[in-house]
C-alpha cells in the first residue's frame, strides 16, 4: 500500500471537496428558501472562472504583481460581478415563476443555463482557456516509499474555502439577516406576514449562492490553471451532490458533503479509474436520492397527507 | 389638473430611468465576458460588443415600460395574465374539428419523397425522428409529469443496439426495429426503479445522471462502442434486397434486381417510407392510450399522486409503464437515427439532445400530440434554414426555454380534454 | 347484530419524537356512520391516514374487513414489492382529503372514470385496437360516472374541469369519484369544512343516504357538532392523540372529559 498515493490523493481530495462545498452552499441555500434547484448554478459557476481570468489578464496587463493584491482584487471583482449575475437571473428567469407550475422555474433554468454556456463559447471561443501560475511551490511530504505534496495554492484554497464558510455559518447563524433567511427558508408566508421582505431575502440568498460559487471558480482557476465553457456543468452536477448527501437545506451540510465525495472522488480516481470518475460522481448522487434523499445533516421530509 | 399633468410625463420619465439602470446592468454583467476576449494569457479588448448588447437590452427595457403604461399595453398584459392563469382548455366535442389539419399534415408528408431532393428528404427524415422522440417524451414529461431529463440514454441505447448488433450479432434492420424498443423499454424499467419514490427536481436530476452515466460508458468502453470515434451502422433491407451499390449483407442490390442505374436515394427513400409508417402508427396508438385507462391513470398521476393512491392506482407502476413505454419511443427512433446516418457516436447522444427533445415537448404543449408534431418540423427545419446562424442555436433554444416559461409554461397547443355524454355507447372525443 | 367492519388495536403513530396517536382503539360497526372527533392537534387526520394505509402505525393493528376477507392494513404497506397504500384503497378503503385532491386540470367526467381503473378494460392491445370489450366496458364505466353524477347533483358539470368547479361542488365530486371505487367504508375527512348551513344540511341528507341507499360504511372527521350529532350512530373522540370516550352521540356529549376537553377545564389551585 503505497501510503504516499493515498497522502496525495487525500490532499487532492480536501482541496477538490472544498470547491464542491463551496458552490454546493449556492445550491443548498436555494433549494432551502425555495424548493427549488438552481439548474443554472453550474454555469454560474463557470461564468466566475472566465470572469477571474479576464480580471487577472486586465490586472496584468495594468502591471499590478504582488500575489496577494492580485488574488484579492480578483476575488472581490468576481464575487461582485458574478453575485450581480446570480442577482438579475433570479429576477428575470425565476421570480416571475415562483407561483407556477413545478416544472416551469426548472425549465427555465435549464434555459438560463444554455444561454450562459453558449454566450460564453460564443463570446470567448470554444476551446480551453488558461491562466499563469500565480503561486508556484508546494510543501512536500516524505510519507511511505514516496512523496506527496500540497501545491501553496491548494492550501489557499482550503484557507479561503473555510474562512468563507465561517463567514457565511456566522452571518446565518448569528446575524439579524441570517435569522431573516431561516425564517423565509421555514415558513415564508409566516415570515413575510412578520415583516420580512421574502423578496429580497430570496434575492439575497441568490447573491450568497452566486458569490460563494464565484469564490469557488476562481479557486479552481488559479489552482488548476485550466477551463472552459462546459465544465459548468458537470461540477454543477457534482456540487448537488455533495448538497444532497450533506442534507439539501443544511449549510454545515454542503460543507461536509463536499468534503466527502471530494475525497471519496479522489481516491475512486486514484485507485480504480480516472476515465469513469465523472461515472462515479453520477452513481453516487443516484445512490444517495435513492437511499439517504434526506442527506446526512438534513431532516426527512414527511409527506403532509 | 396637476394629476393630469404628472401621469402623462411620468412613464416616459419612469421608462427612461428604467432603461438607464438596465443598460448599466446589462454592463456590467454582459461587459466582461463579451468585451474582454481571452488570448492565451493576454486578452483582445472588444469594446464595440457590449455596449451593443446593453443598448440593445436598454431599448428593449425601455419600450416594454413605455408600452406597458399606455392603455393598449396595459390591456395586452391584462389579455396575457388572464390567459395564463385560467389556463382555459375547450372541450372539442367532436373529432372533425382537427381531422382537416390531420389529413393535410399527413398528405404533405407523404408528397415529400416526390417533392424533395436528398438534402431536404434527410432534413424531413430527421424532423420525423425526432417527432417519434417527442411523442415519447410527450408520455412521460407531458402526460405523466415526470421530467426525464435523460431521454437521451434510451436513443442511444437503440442506436448502438443496430450498430454493435449487426457487428457481433448479425442484427440487421428489421430485427432492430422489433428488439430495439424492447431493450429500451427494459432500460427504462432500470432506469424508473431508482425513481419510483421520487418527485419533481429530484427526479430530474436522477435521470439527467442516467443520461450522462450512459453517454460516458459509451465513450470509455472502447472495446464495445467503439469510443468516441462510434461504430458503422448497417444500411436497411427490405427481404433480402439491399439498397447500397453492392451487396453488403447478402442480399441483391434493388438496382440490379430491377435493372436500373444505382441511386442512391433509394436507401433514403426506403427509409423515409418505413419511418412515415411508423410515425403514423405512433401517433395512432399514442391518441388512443391517452384517452385509454392507462393514459388517464398517467395524467392522474401528474395532477396528484396522493389521489392516485387513494383511489388504488398502484403509482409506482403507471410510473413505471410511462418509463418504459416512453423509452421504447426513444429506442425506436435510435433505431432511424443510426441507420440514417450510417454510423453511430457518443457526440449525438449529449444532454442537450435531451434539452432539444425537452423543448419540442415544451413548445408543443404539453400532452398535446399534434402539438408536439409541429413543433418538431418547426425546430428541425429551423436550424436547416437558419444554417448562417449555427452557433446561436443553443443560445436561441435557451432563451426560448425562458421566454416560453414565462409566456405559455404549459406549451404552445393546449390538448383539449374529451368529452362525455350519459346513455350512448360511443365515447365523443 | 351487526358485524365489525374496522377494528383498531392499541394503534401508536411516532414522527420522530412526536406521538401523534398512543394505543388508540376503537370499533366501527358495518352499516354505521362513525365520526371521529376532538380538538385541533387531536391526531384525527393521522388515525384516518393510518387506517386508509398512507401511513405505516409505528405498533399496533388495524383489521379490515374487506371484500377478499380480513386484513391488517399495516402488513398491506409493509409488502415487499407490490405494497402500498393503493392495497388499502383496492381492498376496499375509500377516502376524501381535508385539502380536496382532484385532479383539477381533467374534467369532472375523466374524475370519476379514473376512479374505475380497477373494472375497465386495461388490456392495451384492446385499447389501441378498439375491440368491443374494451368499448363496452368504458360505456359501463361512464354510465357508473354518470350515476354517481346524479346522485349528488353534479351531472350538468360533467364536461367541466374539476378545477374549475365552485368548492361546494368540488367537495362532492371528491365524494362521487371516492364512491365510484364501489368502495366497503369511506373515510371522509372534514367534509362540511367552508360550507354553509344549507350546504351543510344536504350534505348530511348525503351522508345518510351513502349508508341506506348504497350499502357503503361512513366514518367522518368532523368539527361541525350539529352535523356529527344529527348522523352519527357511534362517535370516538380522541384529545392529545388518545382516545378519551366514544359511544353513542349524546353519551359522548354529556361526558365531562369531552367537554373538558374542548372548552377546556377550571385550573385546578393547590391550597
Amino acid at each position: 500500500m503505497d501510503l504516499h498515493i493515498a497522502a496525495q490523493q487525500i490532499a487532492n481530495g480536501c482541496a477538490l471537496g472544498a470547491i464542491y462545498g463551496l458552490i454546493a452552499v449556492g445550491y443548498t441555500m436555494v433549494y432551502g428558501v425555495i424548493r427549488m434547484i438552481n439548474f443554472a448554478h453550474g454555469e454560474v459557476y463557470m461564468v466566475s472562472a472566465y470572469m477571474s481570468a479576464i480580471v487577472l489578464s486586465v490586472l496584468t496587463v495594468l502591471g499590478v504583481t504582488s500575489p496577494v493584491l492580485v488574488l484579492l482584487l480578483v476575488l472581490f471583482v468576481t464575487c461582485a460581478i458574478t453575485g450581480l449575475f446570480g442577482w438579475v437571473i433570479e429576477r428575470v428567469a425565476y421570480r416571475p415563476l415562483r407561483g407556477s407550475t413545478n416544472l416551469a422555474p426548472l425549465i427555465s433554468a435549464i434555459g438560463v443555463s444554455l444561454m450562459l454556456q453558449s454566450y460564453v463559447q460564443i463570446s470567448q471561443g470554444a476551446r480551453d482557456q488558461g491562466v499563469p501560475n500565480l503561486l508556484a511551490g508546494s510543501v512536500q511530504m516524505n510519507i511511505g516509499s514516496g512523496t506527496a505534496q500540497f501545491t501553496y495554492m491548494q492550501l489557499v484554497i482550503l484557507l479561503v474555502a473555510l474562512s468563507a464558510m465561517a463567514v457565511l455559518t456566522y452571518v446565518i447563524g448569528y446575524t439579524r439577516l441570517g435569522r431573516q433567511c431561516r425564517a423565509t427558508q421555514q415558513n415564508r408566508r409566516m415570515a413575510s406576514a412578520l415583516g420580512v421582505n421574502t423578496d429580497r431575502i430570496i434575492s439575497l440568498v441568490f447573491v450568497i449562492g452566486a458569490i460563494t460559487a464565484a469564490v469557488g471558480g476562481v479557486l479552481v482557476t488559479l489552482n488548476y490553471g485550466s477551463f472552459n465553457f462546459y465544465m459548468g456543468f458537470v461540477v454543477g452536477v457534482k456540487a448537488f451532490t455533495a448538497a444532497v448527501l450533506g442534507g439539501i437545506g443544511s449549510l454545515p451540510g454542503a460543507i461536509v458533503g463536499g468534503l466527502i465525495l471530494g475525497l471519496a472522488e479522489a481516491l475512486f480516481a486514484g485507485y480504480v479509474s480516472t476515465d469513469y470518475k465523472d461515472v462515479f460522481a453520477f452513481v453516487a448522487l443516484i445512490c444517495v436520492l435513492y437511499f439517504k434523499p434526506s442527506g446526512l445533516l438534513g431532516r426527512p421530509e414527511i409527506q403532509k397527507v | 389638473m396637476i394629476m393630469s399633468i404628472q401621469v402623462d410625463r411620468a412613464p416616459i420619465v419612469r421608462a427612461t430611468l428604467d432603461a438607464l439602470t438596465v443598460f448599466v446592468l446589462a454592463l456590467i454583467v454582459l461587459g466582461p465576458i463579451s468585451g474582454v476576449v481571452l488570448d492565451g494569457f493576454g486578452f483582445q479588448g472588444h469594446p464595440l460588443r457590449p455596449l451593443a448588447l446593453a443598448l440593445v437590452v436598454a431599448a428593449g427595457r425601455f419600450l416594454m415600460t413605455a408600452a406597458l403604461s399606455t392603455g393598449a399595453g396595459a390591456f395586452f398584459v391584462g389579455r396575457f395574465n388572464a390567459a395564463t392563469a385560467s389556463s382555459v382548455k375547450i372541450m372539442a366535442p367532436q373529432r372533425a374539428l382537427r381531422t382537416p389539419w390531420v389529413l393535410a399534415l399527413v398528405a404533405l408528408g407523404a408528397l415529400v419523397p416526390f417533392l424533395a431532393d436528398k438534402y431536404w428528404l434527410s432534413v424531413a427524415t430527421l424532423a420525423l425522428i425526432y417527432v417519434l422522440l417527442g411523442l415519447g417524451l410527450n408520455i412521460v414529461v407531458g402526460l405523466a409529469g415526470l421530467l426525464d431529463l435523460g431521454f437521451v440514454a434510451f436513443y442511444a441505447v437503440g442506436a448502438y443496439f443496430l450498430a454493435i448488433g449487426a457487428e457481433h450479432f448479425g442484427i440487421g434492420f428489421w430485427s432492430a426495429l422489433a428488439l430495439a424498443p424492447l431493450l429500451a423499454a427494459i432500460c427504462g424499467a432500470v432506469l424508473a426503479f431508482p425513481v419510483l419514490r421520487m418527485h419533481g427536481d429530484y427526479l430530474a436530476i436522477v435521470t439527467l445522471g442516467f443520461g450522462e452515466i450512459i453517454r460516458l460508458v459509451l465513450i470509455n468502453a472502447v472495446d464495445v462502442t467503439g469510443g468516441p470515434n462510434g461504430l458503422p451502422a448497417p444500411e436497411p433491407t427490405l427481404l433480402g434486397i439491399e439498397f447500397g451499390r453492392v451487396a453488403k449483407q447478402g442480399g441483391v442490390p434493388l438496382h440490379e434486381l430491377l435493372g436500373l442505374g444505382y441511386s442512391p436515394n433509394g436507401k433514403y427513400l426506403f427509409l423515409y417510407g418505413v419511418l412515415f409508417c411508423v410515425v403514423l402508427a405512433a401517433v395512432h396508438v399514442v391518441t388512443r392510450l391517452r384517452v385509454m385507462p392507462l393514459g388517464r391513470t398517467w395524467e392522474a398521476l401528474r395532477e396528484d399522486e396522493i389521489a392516485c393512491r387513494s383511489l388504488g392506482i398502484n403509482h409506482v407502476m403507471v410510473k413505471l409503464s410511462a418509463f418504459m413505454l416512453s423509452a421504447s419511443f426513444g429506442g425506436l427512433a435510435g433505431v432511424f437515427f443510426a441507420t440514417q446516418q450510417g454510423f453511430v457516436s457518443p457526440t449525438s447522444f449529449t444532454f442537450l439532445e435531451s434539452v432539444l427533445v425537452l423543448s419540442i415537448v415544451v413548445l408543443g404543449g404539453l400532452g398535446s400530440t399534434v402539438g408536439v408534431v409541429l413543433a418538431a418540423i418547426v425546430l428541425t427545419l429551423l436550424p436547416e434554414l437558419l444554417r448562417d446562424f449555427a452557433e446561436f442555436r443553443t443560445l436561441v433554444f435557451g432563451a426560448l426555454m425562458v421566454v416560453m416559461m414565462l409566456w405559455r409554461p404549459r406549451g404552445l397547443i393546449r390538448p383539449a380534454r374529451p368529452a362525455f355524454s350519459p346513455s350512448r355507447t360511443e365515447v365523443a372525443k | 347484530m351487526s358485524k365489525t367492519l374496522i377494528q383498531a388495536q392499541n394503534l401508536t403513530m411516532r414522527f420522530g419524537g412526536v406521538v401523534a396517536n398512543k394505543d388508540v382503539s376503537f370499533t366501527v360497526k358495518q352499516d354505521s356512520i362513525t365520526a371521529l372527533i376532538g380538538p385541533n392537534g387531536a391526531g384525527k387526520t393521522t388515525v384516518f391516514n393510518c387506517v386508509t394505509g398512507f401511513y405505516r402505525a409505528t405498533s399496533g393493528t388495524i383489521t379490515f374487513s374487506g371484500a377478499g376477507g380480513e386484513v391488517e392494513i399495516g402488513q398491506l404497506l409493509d409488502k415487499p414489492l407490490l405494497g402500498g397504500s393503493h392495497l388499502a384503497a383496492r381492498a376496499g378503503v375509500a377516502r376524501t382529503f381535508q385539502n380536496i385532491r382532484l385532479f383539477r386540470e381533467m374534467s369532472v367526467a375523466e374524475n370519476l372514470l379514473v376512479a374505475q381503473h380497477r373494472a375497465v378494460n386495461r388490456n392495451l392491445v384492446a385499447g389501441i385496437l378498439g375491440t368491443r370489450a374494451y368499448r363496452r366496458a368504458e360505456a359501463t364505466a361512464v354510465e357508473n360516472a354518470y350515476h354517481w353524477l346524479r346522485e349528488l347533483g353534479l351531472e350538468s358539470d360533467a364536461n367541466r374541469l374539476a378545477g374549475q368547479l365552485p368548492y361546494g361542488r368540488q367537495r362532492r365530486l371528491e365524494i362521487a369519484r371516492a364512491m365510484c371505487t364501489s368502495p366497503r367504508v369511506i373515510c371522509l375527512d372534514e367534509p362540511a369544512a367552508g360550507l354553509n348551513p344549507s350546504e351543510t344540511a344536504d350534505l348530511a341528507e348525503l351522508i345518510k343516504r351513502l349508508r341506506s341507499a348504497h350499502g357503503v360504511t361512513v366514518m367522518v372527521i368532523e368539527h361541525d357538532m350539529g352535523l356529527v350529532m344529527n348522523i352519527s350512530d357511534h362517535v370516538v373522540v380522541l384529545d392529545h392523540g388518545q382516545v378519551i370516550a366514544s359511544g353513542t352521540p349524546n353519551s359522548v356529549a354529556a361526558n365531562p372529559a369531552v367537554v373538558a376537553a374542548y372548552l377546556g377545564a377550571p385550573e385546578e389551585v393547590a391550597v
